[in-house]
């Protein structure tokens, strides 16, 4: 029951958007996510709307897995639309008994919600086109300047990949276990929290041991084979530039340039 | 030069209590000289707690011994500089498929070994790709280890040990938690190996079947090798390997068995063909 969970929300397909390089898609959903920090106006709004709607068509996902992500933010998305709408104050458009609307507090509350939205389906991008073990390639690869300020940048790297190779392994571990307390006689979703909670020790207890025991032999094997840290080690799967990596390089930068100047053009302006 | 020797290997476990005072030693090596040909196909055998893991263990410098000494390829194990060539011309495979794979994808996994010990890219991909070839898993490179079956993860780790080039492969009890089914797959491969590749292989095992390929057998007992000789000489001594609580081939023990009551069997009948020829024989030559 548990075997069905799938990990991260990589969407399988073939895309141009999949076959770029991790670290360009790492920049691009950085810089994006700076631009939206920095769009105030209406022009620039629909730059950043066209932006991502170009992009979700190029990744061949469709786009209600893009609205997956949303579900888990949906009460703070609501929250923050209703904190704005009633809380700025400004020049009344509504009001009735103690609430009112201001002119402000409209405008404030519609461009945080569409600012939240397209944060999150941005970034649903990036997990939806790279793999875990892509992303954690990129991610070493990108951060290896921090050495040299001693972080252990390909330690936690691999840490990260084996974890996420063992996750499937431990779920599998925890179903067998949860099966024989069963057979047992142990109940795990009977009386009140706190029951609950105290039915889950011969659970975890097992788990943990045998955590640690698949510690101790995973790290004979890699010993065995000559795994002594980042140093000296060369890549199966090196990850290397391509000319459509420089390409999206350049499109993302101008993107960024155009958003900061749309919000030039119209300084102060009302559009709203 | 031998590719494994060792000269009165030694090896405590010391036991301490919870201020690090020794409780107690229990010597699971006990003064050991074994020397193994390379190219050869070695069985070493004996029932749990014989002492033939942690000796094992010994061979590619996982264990350093306590007295007496290990040489690899003439390479002291006690010398560290030396350390990674020695487990690069050793390799192992243990006992659980699961807790031995790497990588999320097994091509991934079976280039690890090569990756750490700076392989160039291309060189890799080759390294991978023969290696999968020689344990019959090619096809599945793409897969991910957990969507494999026990002796088809094995077989990924004997490819992965086999893509670092070593000289001789250590597997320790590497079917002990297969089926049977399983268990032959990973055989058959480790023979392939041995008979096309002539990579040296140190068998581990408490199952009787798997040894009767064997160049040579050691049969441990309490640490000490208790019995060596080919597997025709081991399996004649049917009495003695049920006093180290070894169990016989069911076909040696019949052939055991029909001698004790009067046929004239040959000693040490290792298969079922060889028991059919030799009783054949006994029927032509009582007409």
């Amino acid at each position: 029951m548990l075997k069905d969970i799938t990990l991260g929300q990589y969407y399988q397909t073939d895309s141009v958007v999949h076959r770029l390089d991790p670290r360009v898609k790492l920049a691009a959903t950085l810089l994006y996510i700076c631009s939206l920090v920095t769009v105030k106006q209406a022009p620039g709004y629909v730059l950043a709307v066209l932006f991502l709607a170009v992009v979700i068509r190029l990744s061949h996902v469709p786009f209600r897995f893009m609205i997956r992500g949303m579900r888990s933010i949906l009460l703070l998305l609501i929250l923050t639309f209703f904190m704005n709408l009633f809380m700025i104050k400004g020049e009344v458009l509504v009001q009735f008994w103690k609430l009112s609307i201001s002119r402000e507090g409209a405008e404030m509350a519609v461009k945080m919600a569409v600012r939240l939205s397209l944060l999150i389906i941005g970034s649903s991008v990036l997990t939806l086109t790279t793999t875990p073990n892509n992303l954690m390639d990129g991610m070493e690869k990108a951060l290896k300047p921090l050495k040299k300020l001693r972080v252990p940048v390909h330690e936690i790297a691999m840490m990260m990949s084996i974890a996420l190779r063992f996750i499937p392994m431990l779920l599998e571990k925890t179903d067998r276990i949860m099966k024989a307390q069963m057979a047992r006689g142990a109940a795990f979703d009977e009386g009140n929290l706190i029951k609950k909670a105290k039915s889950m020790v011969p659970l975890l207890v097992p788990l943990l041991v045998s955590s640690f025991q698949i510690a101790g032999d995973l790290a004979m094997a890699m010993e065995n084979r000559c795994y002594r840290g980042g140093e000296g080690r060369t890549k199966m799967k090196p990850l290397q530039y391509k000319r459509r990596d420089y390409i999206t390089y350049i499109v993302v930068l101008v993107y960024f340039a155009a958003c900061i100047a749309a919000g030039r053009i119209v300084p102060f302006g009302r559009i709203f | 030069m031998k590719i494994v020797k060792t000269k009165d290997l030694v090896f405590d476990y010391i036991r301490r209590d919870e201020e690090g005072n020794v409780e107690g030693i229990t010597t699971a090596v006990d003064h050991v000289d074994l020397d193994v040909e390379p190219g050869d196909f070695i069985a070493i055998l004996g029932h749990n707690g014989s002492g033939k893991s942690t000796l094992a263990k010994h061979f590619n410098a996982i264990l350093m011994p306590t007295e007496g000494a290990v040489w690899v390829d003439g390479m002291d194990t006690a010398d560290k500089d030396k350390l990674w060539e020695i487990r690069q011309r050793a390799g192992m495979v243990f006992q659980n498929p699961d807790n031995q794979i790497i990588g999320q994808v097994v091509e991934e996994d079976v280039g690890f070994g090569p990756e750490n010990m700076g392989v160039p890219t291309k060189e890799i991909w080759e390294r991978v790709k023969e290696s999968l070839k020689a344990v019959g898993m090619y096809e599945y490179r793409k897969y991910a280890p957990n969507k494999l079956s026990g002796g088809q993860k094995q077989r990924v780790s004997i490819a992965g040990v086999l893509a670092m080039h070593p000289k001789c492969i250590v597997l320790d009890e590497p079917t002990a938690m297969l089926d049977p089914g399983g268990r032959k797959e990973v055989i058959r491969a480790v023979r392939a190996l041995n008979d096309v590749e002539k990579v040296t292989i140190i068998l581990i095992t408490h199952y009787m079947e798997e040894i009767i390929h064997a160049d040579k057998v050691f049969v441990m007992d309490r640490g000490k090798v208790a019995m060596r000789g080919t597997p025709r000489e081991i399996f004649s001594q049917v009495e003695k390997l049920k006093e180290l609580r070894l169990d016989v081939p069911k076909v040696t023990l019949l052939a055991y068995e029909l001698r004790k009551s009067g046929l004239a069997l040959p000693e040490g009948i290792l298969t079922v063909k060889e028991l059919v020829e030799a009783l054949d024989r006994l029927k032509a030559g009582d007409k």
